[in-house]
């Protein structure tokens, strides 16, 4: 009768389903392909990446590749950039994620508030530099903005006849922290700003009427009806902000000294300039632990509204 | 939206169907170059190259040199044969072509005239007497200087300048409320960046890199001179946020007039008397580079060469490319084409011709530098390695870069000039060992 | 003393203009990217930074000479539409049985699958270069669509998943009752509701493929070049070049960026929470 416009692996579980009667779990089947691709990808990969970390593996001198046991680890972690790279890690998703859920949903809020004019266009122009390349957002930044002498920044400090700051000199972490924020906001604004437009208006009116100020209908209303947009908006943020890269290469360069480098950038700086592909590996696994402790963290906080019915 | 997005599978699934099907023909030739402007007139230029073979197509890769560097030594340690034409400098040239990873440049006809070619290019590109790579183009560094600004302030640019007298102009010269800067130098971390600029000036205070038993020299008195020089002038004389200016920074200040003098590629020579892009097209005076307490090492040398690796899948026509890329030939097109200034510098005593030096006033201070330098024998001390601005391990881009990093915080002020020395010292010590040295022959 | 009416439109009025203000701040480096691009390379680095100028198309003359801006468009276009459209047919049906069919397993499932995502692409290009290769894939299309539906996928199931969490079961109690089939389920009740959600979804999708910029760049030389690399070509060569880099950026930016735009409306039109009936 129906046409299935499934892919065919799906098409079988659907039969399933239907042949089995009403209630069925077509579950497994369902998710099996996206598993099964998932494992493929992660395994053989990761097995390969956990099998150069154990070795001496050169690109610039292949053939010599013995087992050297976890000195690559080693190596990569008593690295004088390790724990700054670490710290700066953690200091770069904590801020971003910070400034992007709070200034988020004050501009949601700010946005929905009440009709004005044009407010159609300022939603549009809130949520652009979302659509823009990271590593253009970052030139864009670095030359046009930032750049102490002909930047627009520089312009507006002298205007006020201060000397003018020189940004990814003195204030490389910021600055990186700025750029990133620029464009992540609007990730938040998007998905928060929808959120809010299905708040349920009735309810809102009525507290209203019963002589709750914007404050109280804010905190107590909107709020948690925002808990699982900002759990999405946190889950995915933090997952990008690990791995920040390009923002970095392009502007600081991980300096001055390792004053803006993160891990990413780390395991680039330490194994890929040399092409050591053994310490890269051992890098990368690092990362990976590291990024896991903090998404367990973050599980543990939010975690909850995630998966539960609301 | 959904009708669109059937709309876009089913288009989709037609042109991927059709672009699965176009695949590599014989003739074509895949060349990844970087995207300086004497690169990109090649890319334009060579549209006769096409037509004067038909059957060969070219397709260019053009990038950022780091990016580029990154992606042909991933593709040619690995064998992954994505280009027939490689642009690199020396550094690769040396260390590739001592793998047998580049085809050897045999056999070249003689029309070639490879003895035009100046012989410390061809030494810098050659292993054992065998050329690896063709140079496309090769620079020193040379001394800029804004001739009306030392006119005004009743100065003379000395032919041979050194450090200190550059520095004692720089104090005169600067003016910061009017954005005037005695001197403008690279800041910006990086092997090739900051760190090419500070080894010619460390080299000219007599120090070196590492010792004949490649231990490094951070510690020595003659880097602590040298980076504190450095330090000092730019503190006081230079623009602000020289730790991020590269050469494409200092060229844009100089253009822009607010530079009295700039020490750099000689290549930057064609820029700064382009009146399409510089105010001070006029006013551009051209000297060695500083010296100080010796001239060794104290201009670097640099070139952009062709080579083709073993893997590439078209050799054939990969050297006939790469033969007419670097050839007279290519050479008078351009002069033809866009003007006899242009022409690639620094590989061939033929482009040295009156017409040249009178149309390129850069053009004898660049030859004569070309012709002093000795990559082999680049310091006062003897040192194990090759190379003026860098040294040519495989190891160096790391080390440079991070020792770039540390000299660059000094430079910011966020570190000092000792501590700078002590971590790059431990750093590189540390790097070293890992690669096994001084084990290594 | 204000009547209600006239202070909730002062209120109004406010908030407007405060709204403005912002959105124009954070939409300002964009404005003078394009602005820039309209420049000379002298005015481009002109201190102070010019508002007023002649206006120039050399930048976009130059690029048009010099690169097949078109072909790198294609590559984008084609990557990033094919990769979202695989990586929903996968999702949907995946998200739709952890929606509804929980399970003790869900949960860990979805926290692994977003730790797919923790290696940095950095630390893993060798092995994927080195497999990429031996599948004759290196430059191809292919590759990077594979790839691009692999790493998004997570995040897509996540989202979709908790579109589909805010639909009340009754809805679907009330659709089986009538007698669908599983695929009727999803296509005829669930995708409709859920249509603001998915297109949210896929158009962060399309975002993320067409700016990845590490994979691109890495894995393509010529002909799969998508604008990711156009871009790389233009950036920190010898000589001055930010107007051209403006230009270059606002051609790659261009077309997501007004696609966004026009596909942001009807996201905002459609998407509904969880509206029951």
């Amino acid at each position: 009768m129906n046409t299935s416009t499934l892919p065919p692996r799906t098409a079988s579980a659907g039969d399933q389903g239907q042949q089995k009667g009403s209630v069925t779990k077509p579950g497994w089947f369902l998710v099996s392909p996206s598993v099964l691709l998932l494992l493929v990808w992660m395994v053989v990969p990761l097995g390969m990446t956990i099998y150069f970390s154990l070795i001496r593996y050169n690109l610039l001198n292949p053939g010599e590749n013995e087992f050297v046991g976890l000195e690559n680890f080693e190596y990569f972690v008593t690295d004088s950039g390790f724990f700054p790279g670490a710290m700066n890690t953690l200091l770069l998703v904590g801020s971003v994620l910070a400034i992007s859920v709070i200034l988020g949903v004050l501009i949601s809020a700010l946005l929905e508030a009440s009709e004005f004019l044009g407010r159609g266009i300022v939603r549009v122009l809130l949520i652009s530099p979302f659509f823009i390349m990271p590593t253009v957002s970052a030139l864009i930044w670095k030359n046009l903005i930032f750049h102490p002498v002909s930047g627009i920044l520089a312009a507006v400090w002298k205007l006020f006849g201060a000397q003018p700051v020189d940004w990814l000199a003195n204030y490389p972490m910021l600055s990186i922290i700025i750029i990133v924020s620029w464009q992540w906001l609007p990730f938040a604004i998007l998905i928060l700003m929808t959120a809010m437009q299905s708040l349920d208006q009735e309810q809102k009116e009525a507290a209203r009427l019963d002589g709750a100020g914007p404050i109280a209908i804010f905190w107590h209303l909107t709020l948690p009806h925002l808990a699982r947009p900002i759990a999405v908006v946190v889950m995915i943020e933090t997952i990008f902000l690990l791995s920040v890269f390009a923002e970095i290469y392009t502007t600081t360069n991980g300096g001055p000294g390792f004053a803006s480098t993160n891990l990413a950038y780390l395991i680039y700086n330490q194994a890929l300039l040399q092409f050591d592909v053994g310490m890269a590996s051992a890098g990368g696994l690092i990362a990976v632990v590291i990024a896991n402790i903090a998404a367990i963290i973050l599980v543990r906080m939010i975690g909850k509204n995630l998966t539960d019915k609301s | 939206m959904k009708t669109s997005a059937k709309v876009l599978l089913g288009s989709t699934c037609l042109t991927l169907g059709l672009t699965l099907c176009t695949s590599a023909t014989a003739g074509d030739v895949t060349i990844a170059t970087v995207n300086n402007s004497d690169m990109i007139r090649m890319q334009r230029l060579s549209k006769t190259f096409e037509e004067q073979h038909p059957g060969i197509k070219l397709k260019w890769v053009v990038l950022e040199e780091n990016v580029l560097r990154q992606r042909l030594t991933t593709d040619i340690a690995t064998k992954g044969g994505q280009f027939d034409v490689l642009t690199i400098g020396m550094y690769e040239a040396s260390l590739w072509g001592a793998k047998g990873w580049l085809k050897e440049m045999d056999n070249l006809p003689a029309s070639y005239a490879l003895d035009d070619v100046f012989p410390s290019v061809r030494d810098g590109l050659s292993v054992d007497g065998k050329l690896f790579a063709l140079p496309f183009y090769a620079e020193s560094s040379i001394t800029y200087y804004r001739k009306d600004l030392f006119k005004a302030a009743g100065l003379t640019m000395p032919e041979r300048p050194t450090w200190t007298q550059i520095s004692e102009f720089a104090d005169k010269l600067t003016d910061k409320s009017k954005e005037q800067y005695g001197i403008c130098l690279r800041g910006k971390a990086g092997w090739g960046e900051n760190m090419a600029l500070i080894s010619t000036v460390a080299n000219s205070f007599g120090a070196r890199w590492f010792d004949e038993q490649w231990k490094p020299q951070f510690d020595q008195p003659e880097w602590k001179n040298a980076l504190n020089f450095y330090v000092n002038v730019m503190k006081k004389n230079g623009p602000p946020g020289a730790s991020s200016n590269g050469f494409n920074e200092n060229l844009a200040l100089f253009n822009s007039g607010k530079c009295a003098i700039w020490v750099d590629a000689s290549v930057a020579g064609s820029f700064v008397t382009d009146k399409s892009q510089s105010k001070v097209a006029d006013n551009v005076g051209f000297t060695y580079a500083p010296h100080e307490v010796t001239d060794k090492g104290s201009a670097w040398l640099y070139s952009w060469a062709l080579a083709i690796p073993t893997s590439a899948k078209n050799d054939k026509d990969a050297r006939a490319f790469t033969e007419w890329a670097t050839s007279k030939e290519y050479a008078a097109l351009v002069a033809e084409k866009d003007g006899v200034s242009n022409v690639p510098p620094g590989t061939r005593a033929s482009t040295y011709t009156d017409a040249y030096k009178k149309a390129a006033p850069f053009a004898d201070i660049t030859l004569e530098s070309l012709k002093a330098v000795t990559p082999k024998a680049p310091t006062l001390k003897p040192v194990p390695y090759v190379g003026i601005q860098l040294v040519t391990i495989p190891e160096f881009q790391q080390i440079g870069t991070n020792v770039g990093q540390q000299f660059s915080a000094a430079l910011v002020g966020s570190t000092t000039v000792d501590a700078a020395l002590t971590q790059a010292q431990s750093a590189t010590e540390r790097d070293m060992k890992r690669a096994g040295y001084p084990k290594k022959g | 003393m204000m009547t209600l009416k006239q202070s909730r439109r002062l209120q109004s009025v406010l908030l407007g203009t405060l709204s403005w203000v912002i959105a124009a701040l954070i939409f300002f480096p964009i404005f003078w990217m394009v602005l820039t691009s309209f420049k000379t390379e002298i005015d481009a680095f002109a201190t102070p930074p010019q508002f007023i100028f002649t206006p120039t198309l050399e930048n976009y003359l130059h690029i048009q000479e010099r690169s097949d801006y078109f072909h790198f468009a294609w590559n984008s276009v084609l990557i990033s539409f094919s990769a979202t459209i695989l990586c929903l047919l996968i999702s949907v049906p995946a998200a739709y049985s952890m929606a509804f069919f929980e399970t003790k397993r869900t949960k860990s499932t979805l926290l692994w699958m977003l730790s797919t995502k923790m290696l940095p692409p950095v630390g893993v290009l060798m092995p994927i270069y080195l497999l990429a290769k031996s599948f004759g894939l290196l430059d191809s299309r292919i590759a990077l669509i594979v790839i691009y539906t692999l790493i998004n996928l997570p995040i897509v199931v996540w989202m979709i998943y908790t579109y589909f969490k805010d639909i009340p079961g009754e809805i679907l109690e009330a659709s089986r009752l009538d007698g669908a089939s599983t695929r009727q389920e999803i296509f005829k009740v669930l995708i409709p509701i859920c249509k603001g959600g998915l297109a949210s979804t896929a158009l962060l999708s399309l975002i993320l493929c067409w700016n990845e910029a590490f994979w691109s760049l890495n894995l393509t030389s010529s002909n799969a070049a998508p604008l990711t690399a156009l871009i790389a070509s233009y950036s920190s060569p010898e000589g001055l070049f930010w107007a051209k880099l403006s230009a270059v950026s606002t051609l790659a930016c261009a077309p997501i960026l007004i696609f966004g735009w026009i596909s942001q409306k009807q996201l905002v039109r459609g998407l509904s929470f969880g509206a029951v009936k």
